[in-house]
């Protein structure tokens, strides 16, 4: 084996992520914790042929990757907290237009510019509803540097295969992290590429007519094909309608197109839940603590079990109910006051058996910190 | 190629007000596109929102219709990852000046290939009359009701300064200027500006008591004056029309061109 092993930031992690699923143009303004993946961008994609600008914020940003975009690249974005604020017109025109692209997010403690240095999860409902309207997104999140490697190349094939935006939800603590990353070899992570159009020169291409399994394929700015694409509610040829029946098919399409595929999109990690008599439910770098308080307490007899999700958006609530019914109780450990936790009170059948374990000083939610809410629920002296 | 092979024939009647100068502006873009005997598509037209932006869904070229005052964000991801692509971008004042403003001067300041147009109405049509940064002291609209205290912008004086490589000025009554300007917009390998005054009969007309269409149009012709005019020197007053600015310096894709190389080990 000769993959490629280095010693790296999460951030790192997420370029070289970025690269190996072919990324082709990168536009982004600095803002902390996501720089490194701007700098690393602007040193190692020229390399390949591709494109990097620093644009003027991140409104920009957004608006530069969605045209690269339709001229047939894989485009990427990465910003924090209020970068991420400013992204969300642009985000919500990726939707409504379906233009695959990935914007990444590592997240800062907020609101506003709050603590800029400083790990949080305080984005997922951000990620979830901060575009106005109804609508739906895919949000992916990792906790180690090698599943930050693998989350950006998922999040890279999810928008190409679905022509949809893709948030990576990334954070301050694994961000600037230093771990171990081995980049696996060309071809062992499948890469998808989008679907383009068969359709011929002369014949009608409908550039937003869903084939029978959901994709739409796509032709390049500049090809043979001329369509309009725009923000407005728009019919299958890309022209703006006010039609209620258009209208109403195609906010059903955004959204269907991504709920229907919840258990399609749903990716995560189990561990010790077939004999777990409690579990922790956890993601980003949370799901590390969780981790540890886990094994230290099977390590001590205690049945304890943890579901770390990679998908946080559409929410796996079959996943969540699957690893959580039946069980005496239920901790999500996350970093904000309380965001997924509720989704999974929604997901399971006893909602009042979940706890949350949590931290917002700006401090790492460590193992003592969830151990001591699972001593409370257990009726037991911390 | 006949003219109306440019346009999306199925998409007409358009959506401006009888006597809009937007019209004018269409036209005289598909004459130079016309002129210039470009393939539909290698042209690309990026626009904001506005009425002036809806341009976009009019002619059968690429079209992108994107968000309020961002198109120049937009199209500069068109153009720099397909740089052999003619990018056109026609904005209103407000599009262009307040909201897209700070995308406006970077562009500029880059140098990136495209064609800016700025349809300058002196106010914001499409949300019904409210004054635009182009309205200037004294304006009246539905936002100025007690006529505007905020000072105006001068398209080319900003264009000049941010940089941009080929700066233009004409208005909706010299039409065939207009076409010129675009055409040797679009040739220009550079950011290049062409300010079009034009005229909003229904908002800024009304409001500001200018009369119908006709008469705002002939306006133009009394108001402006070619740049360096002997009729400037006895009216400072008049507005001058012509290429303001039309030099050669590194375009934008193509210096990136050299990052690459240099980024691969080459030059
Ligand atoms: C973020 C945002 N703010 C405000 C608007 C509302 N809006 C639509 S068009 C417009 C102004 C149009 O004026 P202008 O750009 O001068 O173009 P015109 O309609 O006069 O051609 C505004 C404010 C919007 N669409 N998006
Ligand atoms: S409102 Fe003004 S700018 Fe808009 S179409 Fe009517 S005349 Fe033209």
């Amino acid at each position: 084996m000769s993959r490629q092993v280095k010693f790296v930031q999460g951030n790192e992690a997420c370029m070289e992520g970025a690269l190996y699923a072919g990324v082709q143009f990168y536009a982004g303004y600095p803002i902390t914790p996501s720089s490194e993946i701007t700098e690393g961008m602007a040193m190692r994609l020229p390399a390949t042929g591709g494109k990097f600008i620093q644009m003027e914020d991140e409104i920009s940003s957004i608006c530069a990757i969605v045209g690269a975009s339709l001229t047939g690249h894989k485009v990427m974005t990465a910003t924090s907290g209020p970068g991420f604020s400013l992204m969300q017109e642009g985000l919500g025109y990726a939707i409504m237009a379906e233009i695959p692209c990935v914007i990444v997010n590592v997240m800062r403690g907020g609101p506003s510019t709050g603590l800029p240095t400083h790990g949080s999860q305080g984005d997922v409902m951000q990620a979830r509803w901060g575009v106005h309207g109804d609508h739906s997104i895919v949000a992916l999140t990792a906790s180690s540097h090698q599943d930050v490697f693998e989350m950006t190349v998922e999040a890279f094939n999810i928008a190409e295969t679905y022509r949809t935006p893709v948030i990576l939800l990334l954070d301050e603590t694994v961000g600037h992290m230093r771990e171990k990353l081995e980049i696996p070899e060309p071809g062992e992570l499948p890469l998808v590429e989008r679907l383009r159009t068969s359709v011929r020169e002369g014949v009608n291409y409908h550039p937003y007519l869903p084939r029978e399994d959901g994709r739409l394929p796509m032709s390049d700015f500049g090809d043979v094909h001329r369509y309009n694409v725009t923000g407005l509610y728009h019919d299958m040829w890309g022209f703006p309608t006010a039609d209620p029946k258009m209208v109403h098919d195609l906010i059903r399409h955004l959204i269907d197109k991504i709920e229907n595929r919840v258990n399609v999109l749903a990716r995560y990690k189990e561990y010790y839940l077939d004999d777990a008599e409690r579990v922790l439910v956890s993601y980003g770098c949370s799901a590390r603590s969780a981790l540890h308080v886990v094994k230290d307490r099977r390590l001590r007899g205690e049945r304890l079990g943890l579901l770390e999700l990679q998908t946080l958006w559409p929410f796996p609530a079959d996943v969540v109910k699957h690893c959580c019914d039946g069980k005496k109780s239920v901790i999500v450990v996350e970093m904000n006051t309380g965001q997924i936790v509720h989704e999974v009170k929604k997901a399971v059948d006893r909602p009042d058996n979940v706890f949350l374990a949590n931290r917002v000083d700006g401090e790492y939610i460590t193992p003592p910190d969830i151990l001591k809410v699972l001593r409370l629920i257990q009726g037991k002296g911390v | 190629m006949a003219l109306k092979d440019y346009i999306r024939e199925r998409f007409f009647p358009h959506m401006w007000c009888a006597g809009c100068g937007h019209g004018t502006v269409l036209n005289s873009l598909l004459r130079a596109v016309e002129q210039l005997g470009l393939s539909k598509n290698e042209i690309v037209m990026v626009s904001g929102i506005g009425c002036s932006a809806r341009i976009s869904g009019y002619v059968d070229f690429h079209s992108l219709h994107t968000l309020h005052g961002r198109a120049l964000a937009f199209a500069t991801g068109v153009k720099l990852s397909k740089p052999e692509l003619n990018v056109i971008v026609p904005m209103g004042d407000g599009d262009a000046l307040a909201i897209g403003g700070n995308h406006f001067l970077h562009a500029a300041r880059r140098n990136i290939g495209m064609t800016a147009i700025v349809m300058n109405n002196k106010i914001y049509g499409m949300t019904g009359g409210q004054f635009s940064p182009l309205t200037g002291v004294g304006g009246m609209a539905t936002t100025a009701p007690y006529a505007s205290i905020d000072r105006s912008f001068d398209v080319v004086e900003i264009a000049k300064a941010a940089g941009a490589t080929y700066v233009a000025r004409s208005t909706a009554f010299h039409a065939q200027e207009c076409t010129k300007m675009i055409h040797d917009a679009i040739l220009h390998d550079g950011f290049s500006v062409v300010e079009i005054m034009t005229q909003c009969p229904t908002y800024y007309g009304r409001k500001n008591k200018l009369g119908e269409a006709p008469e705002m149009i002939k306006r133009f012709k009394d108001i402006t004056t070619p740049i360096g005019s002997k009729a400037k020197q006895e009216n400072p007053e008049l507005i001058e029309r012509g290429v303001f600015v039309e030099k050669n310096l590194p375009e934008y894709c193509a210096e990136y061109d050299k990052i690459i190389e240099r980024a691969k080990g080459g030059a």
